[in-house]
């Protein structure tokens, strides 16, 4: 089928989520991906190929959840890249590729023979497209990440807690999404600049950069006025600081660990909420301004926190938002997932066919295109399930010769 | 050359999408801010200049509007409807985030549009998709990631807690990074031959698909994970990975030690650190680092030795995270190739000495006050066509007539 990015080819070496995340929308797209992985070792290069969720009882390489959930429609080959043989099938598929991508640690390609330069001999208007924790410069350049500790470096986890307690940073690898999302980010801006000048380029990604970005506001008011963000009381992440909301927080509704956010953005919403909850607090004038109720947010939320307790969370929310405050359930995966007419409705969690596991839903894309909508059909490769398809329709071998590198041991 | 160079955007001003307007902005876009008459709210956010409220002196406002120009346009007024279709006439791409119906009203909408602009890109966030009538419902970052699923797995592992939102406008954040995304592949696809067309993003659905495992583990399997203290939420609780250091500041863990080479590191460390007494786990240590070839990880919880050995490498980073500085920590797992990290605040992660050297620190001079000051640089490095923050955050209309005069009739 015809796709948006359907022109273009993507020599790619990603895995895990920071990086198999950026090369899943570009295949949703069109664009044809093919994953290149280590025979020798199976691929577990990509932890998330072997490991829980599996759909039954079988175990294997072939059978990670996670790994069909971020790879989908993509192409996987083998390449044992020990022997030459493979380095020249590798020049090949350069040659006829777009783009070159991998979240390797700094370095491991460049080991392999395949740095920058050599990319460039190969082809000489070449995306490569490197994306790591700390770039490939700089004095941490040959430190390990993974998700977490991108987060702990850039500021995203000390950013998420209450007052009095640790950190409780983000329970999943934000930064993975989001080190994907500008991955593919970075992989079209370079693509678009190579399709008005005919000149590519490396891109050096850090993981970490790109999350220190996401707090923008803090880091100016730290440039600027000189204000940490760490203090003797940590601000409260559920309360809102720019722009001052009150209440706004998360509060325990009806049931065991159910919960419902609310936003007040203005003394009118206040009013609403009053209306609604119809407790003497909420007649309270010295609360009717909302520079009062910010400077009594505690005494504020624990009354709140008795009125929500008493409801059920979807019932509340509904009726909230009915008035017209901001309001929304803390919704638990099956809520969303499988009662949210939002998401089904919007076509959010495709079934995705996979060769051994069989018909999955997986996560879809957050956006619909008038012309040229994704899709996703197929699930993630098994490992070196296309080897022989990609080399004989890309790189124009034989079956035979094909056959021959399986015995050497080449693929 | 800036790999958007020329490409122009209309970006109709409201808060969930600033940041998608700033990142095509930094590369070079040409981003035509459109304000309403009065201006957008968003001026008017905290933090300010030395704490001081007033016209363009917010710091909100001075990060999310980096290299804009801003107009302004009363789309309320036949005129006003008349400026922006000669603006829509002359631009790539329109990035808006209305409610459902308004343009449409304003006869404004991607179909009137067309019209003068026939290969125009129409990007539109909502809170649930444009055809959803739940957007349009108010919503506010936070309630766009509690309903989304990030906020059920933020937390502590005391689930007499609430869930926690993390800062930053994450919730807006990941809808544009997704409208940029859209606007790129959008883009390539006209670079291609291919027509303009119409996006919709839903905020809902951008949180929904950001959930790493909360999501698939129900998708696969039908599991819920749980929230937990610094750490992954999981479907089975797992061990700690916060440590509070010597000095008062966190430290992630990250992986502990699975190779030989990895266990003599650390009976290294703690010899060095004078623990081995307190500690009599070592001898665990010292077998893993004499252990011969690779472990088999399948024993972990089977085999008694190998899973003393490993929990002896987890035993031996929490000991010693709690008697050395956090920066320590880090930098000493680092230097024997453990990936554990310190718990940054944003401004310490600023200053470090790491994203200094690589130039993360960039200086935007601001000709109405006669200063610069030090903004958050890239976020990637596209050396052939480079991102960059070409101008401050725009005034209250200040390129109205300049834009408007350069517009064709």
């Amino acid at each position: 089928m015809h796709g948006a990015l359907s022109k273009y080819r993507i020599c790619d070496f990603t895995g895990q989520l920071a990086g198999a995340g950026a090369t899943k929308w570009l295949a949703a797209l069109g664009a044809e991906v093919i994953r290149i992985e280590d025979p020798v070792r199976q691929g577990r290069w990509d932890i998330l190929r072997g490991i829980e969720p599996f759909v039954d009882e079988r175990r294997g390489i072939d059978l990670g959840g996670g790994f069909n959930n971020h790879n989908t429609e993509k192409y996987g080959i083998t390449l044992n890249l020990r022997t030459d043989k493979a380095k020249e099938i590798l020049r090949e598929l350069i040659a006829k590729s777009d783009a070159v991508t991998e979240n390797f640690a700094a370095g491991v390609l460049a080991s392999w023979g395949f740095d920058y330069e050599a990319m460039k001999a190969i082809r000489p208007d070449i995306v490569y497209v490197s994306n790591c924790g700390f770039g490939h410069t700089g004095p941490y350049h040959r430190f390990k990440t993974w998700g977490p500790i991108v987060q702990a470096i850039s500021g995203i986890t000390f950013t998420s807690a209450l007052p009095g307690q640790p950190p409780a940073g983000w329970g999943y690898s934000y930064m993975d999404h989001t080190g994907g999302y500008y991955m593919a980010m970075a992989i079209m801006l370079a693509l678009i600049h190579r399709e008005r000048t005919g000149e590519g380029q490396w891109v050096d990604l850090a993981c970490t950069e790109a999350g220190l970005t996401l707090n923008g506001p803090a880091l100016l008011d730290w440039t600027v006025n000189g204000r940490p963000w760490r203090q003797d009381v940590q601000p409260s992440s559920n309360r809102s600081q720019w722009p001052p909301m009150a209440p706004h927080g998360i509060y325990p509704c009806a049931g065991d660990d159910e919960w419902l956010a609310i936003a007040c953005r203005s003394d009118a919403d206040w009013q609403s909420l009053g209306a609604l909850a119809g407790q003497d607090w909420c007649r309270d004038p010295a609360w009717a301004q909302m520079t009062n109720r910010l400077a009594d947010q505690d005494r504020l939320d624990e009354r709140i926190a008795e009125w929500t307790r008493e409801h059920d969370k979807f019932e509340l929310a509904r009726a909230l938002l009915d008035t017209g405050v901001p309001a929304a359930a803390v919704q638990k995966p099956g809520e969303r997932v499988d009662h949210d007419p939002s998401t089904s409705g919007f076509g959010l969690w495709p079934t995705a066919t996979h060769t051994q596991m069989g018909r999955v839903r997986v996560d879809g894309l957050p956006v619909h295109f008038s012309e040229t909508d994704w899709h996703i059909e197929r699930g993630g490769p098994c490992l070196g399930e296309h080897t022989e398809e990609v080399l004989t329709r890309v790189l124009g071998m034989t079956g035979d010769e094909v056959a021959a590198l399986r015995e050497e041991g080449v693929i | 050359m800036s790999a958007l160079a020329g490409i122009r955007v209309i970006e109709l001003a409201r808060e969930p999408i600033a940041f998608a307007g700033k990142l095509l902005a930094d590369m070079g876009a040409d981003v035509i801010l459109v304000e309403p008459p009065g201006g957008d709210p968003c001026r008017r956010y905290p933090p300010f200049l030395d704490d001081q409220p007033g016209d363009d002196r917010s710091l909100y406002w001075w990060h999310y509007h980096t290299s804009k120009r801003g107009i302004v346009l009363d789309l309320d007024s036949e005129a006003g409807r008349r400026d922006f279709r000669r603006l829509a006439a002359s631009a790539d791409v329109l990035l808006e985030a209305e409610a459902p119906g308004r343009l449409r009203e304003l006869g404004l909408d991607y179909a009137n549009l067309v019209e003068v602009r026939p290969d125009l890109i129409h990007v539109a966030v909502t809170p649930f998709g444009r055809n959803d009538p739940k957007s349009q419902l108010p919503a506010t970052d936070l309630t766009v990631l509690a309903g989304g699923g990030p906020v059920w797995s933020c937390g502590y592992d005391d689930h007499s807690l609430p869930p926690v939102r993390g800062l930053g406008n994450q919730g807006y954040n990941t809808g544009c990074h997704y409208a940029v995304l859209s606007i790129l592949t959008a883009l390539l696809h006209r670079l291609s031959g291919g027509r303009g067309q119409f996006v919709d993003v839903s905020l809902h659905a951008a949180a929904n698909v950001t959930t790493e495992a909360a999501s698939y583990a129900w998708l696969v399997k039908g599991d819920t994970v749980q929230r937990q203290t610094g750490r992954h939420a999981a479907v089975q609780l797992t061990g700690e990975t916060q440590v509070r250091c010597a000095d008062g500041r966190y430290a992630n863990t990250g992986v502990p030690p699975r190779t030989p080479k990895e266990f003599g590191a650390m009976l290294g460390w703690v010899r060095e650190l004078g623990l081995e007494d307190e500690f009599p786990e070592a001898v665990f240590l010292e077998m893993g680092a004499n252990w011969e070839g690779p472990f088999d990880l399948s024993l972990l919880g089977r085999d008694d030795t190998v899973t003393a050995i490993f929990s002896a490498g987890r035993d031996a980073l929490k000991l010693i995270a709690g008697r050395i500085p956090a920066y320590d920590f880090f930098i000493g797992c680092q230097r024997v190739g453990l990936p554990a990290g310190i718990i940054y605040s944003p401004e310490e992660a600023f200053e470090d000495e790491h994203f200094k050297a690589r130039g993360f620190q960039v200086d935007v001079h601001h000709d109405d006050l006669g200063r610069s000051f030090r903004y958050p640089g890239a976020p990637y490095r596209l050396p052939a066509s480079p991102w960059r923050i070409s101008r401050r955050a725009p005034r209250l209309g200040e390129h109205t007539e300049e834009v408007l005069n350069s517009l064709a009739d």
